[in-house]
């Protein structure tokens, strides 16, 4: 390292992240990092080990080896909560609500407060709540449907009020995981219409196979092949790197 | 308390209907060798009530609740036990002043665990905590390390056979297999006269809607929600922040506690504890009740200790042979094809007509519990 050079903050710093399950390397030392607002989307191919370095990162699963740093606070060794309680958030790649709660319930649950045991059973439905539960709802365009069982929406609204319950959480990283996935050409333009409001003032990870969605967003891409990373850098550079050509964009 | 907010209109019409019958139907209609049946069979609905809670709720099917029953009913009869066993009463022991299955098995001394039993307040006390502090234990040691459905469930059956055993075998400690019999007084007051058994049926009642209203609380805090989002999408749960072991653990010893507190009141209501209300048959039936009730229903978990303990008080002195297969069949017909049991039979079938008939809309209660189709894990 050069003299006086000084390490630049990154709000998320993985280095030589390992996971192997049962001898196969899924994630093979990787490292990589994150700026503060900075929008990241990872591509590659399938099995490329997109979503268990998401995985690693929100502590799904556990790192074989290899450290992530978020903030400066290692987060290998915390549980997923506490993982989320750093300012962490993961919306998964299937549409994961709570079908038997309203609209409502499901973002008051994402409420970050109360999240104790005993926290939750003093919880109180105020003011607040209301609104901030009403603020986000308009945001996703389900105001209308506060108190609609999650079970009676439509794919598309399903993986809105996820992003919903994420954005309540106000994560300072955001993890989408196929955020347009098995949308409709309606829904995908109001998806990407919302992402690009809520990725104000945070940073974001996101996998997407959608390359025209990835080209509108991303500051920066990454390309993942066998657990390694393949390629590094914008979008411009990416397209153009003959090893990613070869292996994802060419096909 | 009952507040339009607290129940909604059907389920204050359930509460008033349950009110009425236990209150004022029943004592007023029924002997008090019956009354002190239905007392019976009301102790299950405690461990019902926690069911709905742990199971209905949480999605975490334990089949071993037998053991807190167990737990708290042994509290209550270890007090009772040695309020019986005064040195006046049994003077002709060699040791005196010991419940009299102890001098039997040449014990000299009082067992040091005994010893807290002589204070009513403290037996209080451990009715609630000794189970509590159980399921502490066993959810911690699980929910912790993310074991979870079937799993969990054969290692409660394995637990409520372990404590059956145990029980049996240190018959010195504990009465054995006879249990712990001939209980005579409470604080003083006999508990085996037809007017005790009449308060002691109005104490019980009580207490049950306090649990009733206590499970009700539960339901309607955030903690209740979670519990619901729990058991679809413990993931999402996890990852909103939330500890889910420790939802999970606060479920499992809200069931207990008021599993404990039926096994109390059954001490008191039908004179003795033994390790047969512990073990995996009671425990399984204790869950056949809350099915038939209606595992997302708490007034239903009431309705099923009732009914299905009736029919088998009824059944069993017609037909002593049949009741068990009787009791098979009517789990697996629950399951195929009422799996929200009665309380879902009223809310699909005869709720919509009572509505239309009065000409109101459908609650939102209705919705909840029809809306439930998950598959019992």
């Amino acid at each position: 390292m050069l003299v006086g050079h000084q390490p630049k903050e990154f709000l998320l710093a993985v280095s030589g992240l390992t996971v192997s399950f049962d001898g196969f390397k899924a994630v093979n030392d990787l490292s990589f990092y994150v700026e503060e607002n900075e929008i990241r989307v990872i591509i590659g191919p399938n099995g490329a080990g997109k979503t268990t370095v998401l995985d690693l990162i929100c502590g799904k699963t556990k790192a074989t080896s290899g450290s992530i740093q978020f903030r400066g606070q290692e987060l290998t060794k915390m549980r997923e909560n506490e993982i989320v309680q750093t300012g962490v958030g993961r919306k998964f790649q299937t549409p994961s609500v709570f079908e038997d709660l309203t609209v409502f319930e499901n973002l008051e649950i994402s409420f970050p407060r109360g999240r104790t045991v005993f926290g939750s059973l003093t919880f109180q439905r105020d003011q607040p709540v209301k609104e901030r539960v009403g603020e986000v709802a308009e945001m996703i365009f389900l105001k209308d449907k506060l108190n609609t069982y999650a079970s009676e929406l439509s794919h598309g609204q399903k993986q809105w009020l996820e992003i919903g319950m994420l954005l309540i959480q106000d994560p300072d990283l955001l993890m989408l995981d196929e955020p347009v996935a098995g949308m409709s050409v309606s829904e995908r333009a109001k998806t990407a219409e919302l992402l690009n409001r809520i990725i104000k003032n945070r940073s974001v990870l996101v996998i997407e196979h959608d390359m025209k969605f990835v080209e509108d967003i991303a500051h920066k891409v990454t390309v993942l092949h066998q657990g390694q990373i393949l390629s590094e850098g914008t979008m411009e550079k990416v397209k153009n790197d003959p090893k990613v050509i070869e292996v994802y964009l060419g096909h | 308390m009952i507040n339009a907010r607290f129940f909604n209109r059907s389920e204050l019409i359930g509460f008033l209907a349950l009110a009425v019958l236990l209150f004022v139907i029943l004592p007023l209609s029924l002997d008090i060798f019956r009354l002190n049946l239905v007392a019976k069979y009301l102790t299950y609905a405690f461990v019902g009530i926690g069911l709905v809670i742990c199971w209905g709720y949480g999605g975490i099917l334990s089949l071993g609740q037998g053991v807190f029953f167990g737990l708290g009913g042994y509290c209550m009869a270890m007090y009772l036990k040695l309020e019986a066993s005064s040195v006046e009463n049994t003077k002709i022991q060699s040791t005196p002043g010991i419940p009299d299955f102890m001098d039997w098995n040449q014990l000299t001394a009082l067992p040091f665990f005994w010893k807290p039993f002589h204070s009513f307040p403290l037996t209080l006390v451990a009715i609630l905590l000794v189970p509590g502090i159980f399921a502490l234990i066993i959810g911690a040691a699980m929910f912790k390390r993310r074991v979870g459905g079937v799993y969990f469930a054969i290692i409660t059956q394995a637990i409520a056979a372990i404590l059956t055993i145990l029980i049996i075998g240190q018959q010195g400690y504990t009465g054995g297999v006879n249990g712990i019999t001939d209980l005579r007084t409470l604080h003083g007051w006999d508990i085996r006269t037809d007017h005790a058994k009449f308060i002691l049926y109005f104490v019980e009642v009580v207490l049950l809607f306090a649990c009733v209203i206590a499970a009700q609380f539960i339901r309607l805090t955030k903690l209740g929600r979670i519990l619901v989002a729990m058991r679809e999408q413990e993931d999402r749960v996890r990852f909103s922040g939330y500890s889910v072991a420790n939802f999970k653990i606060f479920a499992f010893c809200a069931a207990a506690i008021f599993a404990a507190i039926g096994g109390a009141m059954f001490t008191l209501e039908v004179g003795f504890m033994s390790p047969s209300f512990v073990g995996i048959v009671p425990s399984i039936e204790m869950v056949i009740y809350t099915a038939v009730g209606g595992r997302m229903s708490i007034f239903g978990a009431v309705w099923g200790s009732l009914l299905v303990n009736f029919a088998k008080t009824s059944l069993s002195e017609s037909f002593p042979q049949l009741w068990l297969f009787g009791l098979g069949a009517l789990f697996i017909a629950v399951v195929l094809a009422f799996p929200n049991g009665l309380s879902g039979i009223w809310a699909d079938y005869v709720q919509p007509r009572v509505d239309r008939l009065f000409g109101s809309r459908k609650s939102g209660w209705n919705d909840n519990s029809v809306a439930d189709g998950a598959p019992a894990e």
